[in-house]
């Protein structure tokens, strides 16, 4: 970290203190640590019964159901989500201002509806009507609508990042506005933008745990079960830490992969387009 | 479409207090995270390894784990080790907790944007290392870090929904009172979303007159 | 980066060994280290000790699900899954369970083994759409019946007469019923029923109501005196309170009268009529009484069965 805007590296007076600002910091985090786990302690976190369950086939398979729940809404939101985003950010990207303006008020109207405000509507409006409609599909409409639209600002940004020259330089060789896009600009925009797309697809991911407001039987909402055995003294602090590092499990690694793809991007320079920032955090929230 | 007001109009208290509780939930969150965001932010840019390690380690762990989640820690779990809120607080807490984590990263990238150049010849030219911060450093950080901090408190905005689920009477749960009240929930979805779009519109207003007025030429 | 990627690795060997870790067959029981936030009770179904054995020669004329039922060889019943003595899932996947029971019992009335029946739990805001949608053959699991009900699906039984009561901490002694409730914070499901009474009725100011997904929430609220009643009929209530006595109790103070019914198909009439003669049959020839007192009067109150109302 030598290389910080904010300090040079520091002289020996420095490096002593910020030697004993270390040990302090270190000696709060330790007391930090060691405070949690005195309160878990104290209330009896650490109790048998209140972690036998996971030692049993039945919760652990109600936990990997949960999980392949998670898995599944997740999966076919991304489909469709990444079919939304194509579909609005091509009308966005349009020539034509009939479909440019209505797919600009679609792409930011879903943005500004919170995520939850959506899944009700896949949720209530189909049960107002009676038709039925599972609670599965109710969570992916609006993990897709709402994941769609942020999506669908990837892609133009990503199409964006195609240097003018390259399309400049396709028409001029004759090439059709259709061959243009799908020969010059998509494979060079898609490499731009993968590492972003992932990171989307972590929010998509962490997104799904909102199913339990509709009771969909997600991780979350198992961990909730698990938790609510009163015959287990209630063990909700094991089973939110269990779901919780199962999430992080994954969402880490997707991350983690996110980060790679962005890396090698950086390395191997096979776009003409600058990298979508990873690091655009307000989408990720 | 007079159905359509009346949904409004016949249950304007409930509106009144949902939204009302959105908006004091995202104001009360809104300066904890900037405060709790911008402390993790100083630790992810300090020269102590330590405290670097503590943000970073907050960051990713908070980054790959549901808001949802850190919610129903916060009311189901947390009460067993004997550390209590009320609802409202336990609501404003997991948004502070996990929306901190994004500020962190505004505040650290904001700061990685600054080139080292600058604050070498600023070094250079003898000021101190407050100087190079508030005079140097900092001003050019700030530019850009407001517009990603904007969607960031826009996106917290939206989130407040969450606590819906976790008896907070804000607006993402008029819907569940409107069902008892067996109102069409079609149009008490509309009204949300149009609540909704009455905030953050402006919000996002601003944002892009920000963004282009402190765009840092390069 | 180093650092970071063994921190992922290491999250990823663990969630990999989670996933693979060998499991244990059975149930698990709570061990005798029982303190002051639970005693030490078995999570394990115990059935009542009925016995249902299928009645092969069953036949209801015109009944299009009994048709239906007889030819897959087997019946989707919905059933409710967290609660205690009612409709219940144990650890090991079991279930058990006064509606249980009386699901088991129908079955096998109508020439299905019970061990065939296959549960579907449904959420009680999405009974009438699976059963108007034949996702469920019926349903049983605390359903009201109330007219409004009526219009959408079909009733059999009642087949127990519950009421709304409170369930409370054992050390509580201010609410005595629900004229008590004022100032003191009452927790029910959302959506549900009791919690809408308590709104009419005006028991405790809006601000003292507290509402989640699900009663166990509840339960543990109250135990964490974040909250100081949960509201539900009673029949659920004293499942909590037999699970943990020595620190709830169930006021016991009835305010309304829930009649359980068996959910059917709306315009099944020959099914509604058939498993009502059963129901009856039932409470005369002591079948009912064996699974009430094997199931909810465990929990120590004693109760009758109550008459069939055909419409």
């Amino acid at each position: 970290m030598s290389s910080s805007v904010l300090y040079d590296l520091p002289g020996p007076r420095g490096r002593r203190r910020n030697l004993i600002i270390g040990v302090l910091a270190s000696l709060a985090i330790v007391g930090l640590i060691a405070w949690v786990i005195y309160r878990f302690n104290a209330t009896g976190q650490f109790e048998q019964r209140r972690w036998v369950q996971f030692e049993y086939q039945a919760v652990q398979t109600e936990l990997l159901n949960g999980l392949l729940a998670t898995l599944k809404a997740a999966g076919i939101a991304t489909v469709l989500a990444l079919l939304f985003g194509a579909v609005f950010a091509a009308g966005r990207l349009s020539d034509h201002r009939i479909l440019r303006v209505p797919s600009s008020a679609v792409v930011e109207l879903f943005r500004a509806i919170p995520l939850l405000i959506l899944i009700f509507f896949g949720y209530y409006v189909p049960l107002q009507y009676g038709w039925s409609i599972s609670n599965l599909w109710a969570l992916v409409v609006g993990l897709t609508l709402y994941n769609g639209s942020v999506l669908a600002e990837i892609f133009r940004a990503g199409v964006n990042a195609v240097p003018r020259g390259q399309t400049e330089a396709a028409y001029a060789i004759g090439l059709r506005k259709g061959q243009v896009l799908r020969m010059i600009l998509l494979p060079q925009a898609i490499r731009s933008m993968l590492p972003a797309i992932v990171s989307q697809l972590v929010v998509l991911l962490k997104d799904t745990a909102l199913g339990f407001i509709i009771t969909y039987p997600e991780l979350l909402t198992v961990g909730k079960t698990i938790g609510g055995r009163l015959a287990f003294g209630f063990p909700y602090v094991p089973a939110y830490l269990v779901v919780a590092a199962m999430y992080i499990g994954i969402c880490g690694l997707l991350s983690a992969c996110a980060w790679w793809l962005q890396r090698r991007l950086t390395r191997v320079r096979t776009t003409a387009a600058k990298p979508i920032p990873l690091n655009d955090v307000g989408r990720q929230v | 479409m007079t159905e359509f007001l009346n949904v409004l109009t016949d249950h304007w208290s409930l509106f009144g207090q949902g939204f009302g509780n959105t908006v004091k939930l995202f104001l009360i969150a809104g300066v904890g995270c900037l405060v709790l965001g911008v402390l993790l932010g100083a630790f992810r840019v300090s020269p102590i390894p330590a405290l670097r390690w503590f943000g970073a380690t907050y960051v990713n762990i908070v980054r790959n784990t549901p808001l949802t989640l850190v919610f129903a820690f916060l009311v189901f779990a947390a009460p067993k080790l004997d550390v209590n809120f009320d609802y409202f607080t336990a609501a404003a807490v997991a948004l502070t907790v996990y929306t901190a984590a994004f500020i962190c990263e505004v505040v650290r990238s904001g700061v990685n944007t600054v080139a080292p150049g600058q604050a070498e010849a600023a070094r250079a030219l003898g000021l101190s290392f407050g100087q190079v911060l508030l005079e140097v450093v900092l001003p050019q950080a700030l530019r850009a870090m407001v517009p990603p901090l904007m969607s960031v408190m826009i996106a917290m905005l939206k989130n407040t929904t969450v606590a819906a689920g976790f008896s907070v009477v804000e607006a993402g749960a008029i819907p569940a009172y409107m069902a008892e009240f067996g109102e069409p929930q079609f149009y008490v979805l509309l009204w949300i979303a149009i609540g909704f779009l009455v905030l953050i519109t402006p919000l996002v207003l601003l944002q892009r007159v920000l963004e282009r007025k402190l765009a840092v030429a390069r | 980066m180093g650092m970071k990627r063994a921190a992922v690795f290491a999250t990823a060997a663990a969630f990999a060994f989670t996933l693979t870790a060998c499991g244990k067959e059975g149930t698990p029981t709570a061990s005798g280290d029982s303190n002051a936030s639970g005693a030490a009770v078995s999570d394990t179904c115990k059935p009542s000790g009925a016995t249902f054995t299928a009645d092969s020669a069953a036949a209801v004329a015109g009944s299009t699900t009994f048709d239906k039922i007889k030819s897959a060889n087997k019946v989707v019943v919905g059933v409710k899954f967290d609660q205690p003595n009612l409709g219940y899932k144990d650890t090991s996947g079991k279930r058990c369970g006064f509606d249980i029971e009386i699901a088991q019992y129908v079955a096998s009335k109508l020439g299905i083994d019970p061990a065939k029946i296959e549960y579907k739990e449904i959420p009680s805001a999405n009974r009438e759409t699976a059963i108007k949608g034949g996702e469920v053959d019926y349903y049983v699991g605390t359903y009201s019946i109330t007219d409004k009900r009526k219009a959408d699906i079909a009733f059999a039984g009642p087949y127990f007469v519950a009421g709304q009561d409170l369930l409370v901490r054992k050390d509580e002694s201010a609410i005595t019923g629900k004229d008590t409730l004022k100032g003191k914070k009452v927790c029910s499901a959302t959506g549900s029923t009791p919690i809408q009474r308590v709104k009419d009725e005006k028991l405790t100011e809006p601000e003292n109501i507290v509402e989640f997904k699900t009663y166990s929430e509840c339960v543990s609220q109250l135990l964490d005196k974040k909250v100081d009643a949960v509201t539900t009929d009673d029949a659920i209530l004293k499942g909590y309170a037999a699970q943990n006595s020595t620190d709830l109790k169930v006021v016991g103070k009835p305010f309304s009268t829930e009649k359980y019914g068996i959910g059917l198909p709306h315009d099944d009439k020959a099914l509604r009529d058939y498993v009502n003669t059963q129901l009856e049959a039932a409470f005369k020839d002591g079948t009912w009484q064996k699974i009430y007192d094997g199931t909810l009067g465990r929990s120590g109150s004693p109760a009758t069965a109550p008459a069939v109302e055909r419409y």
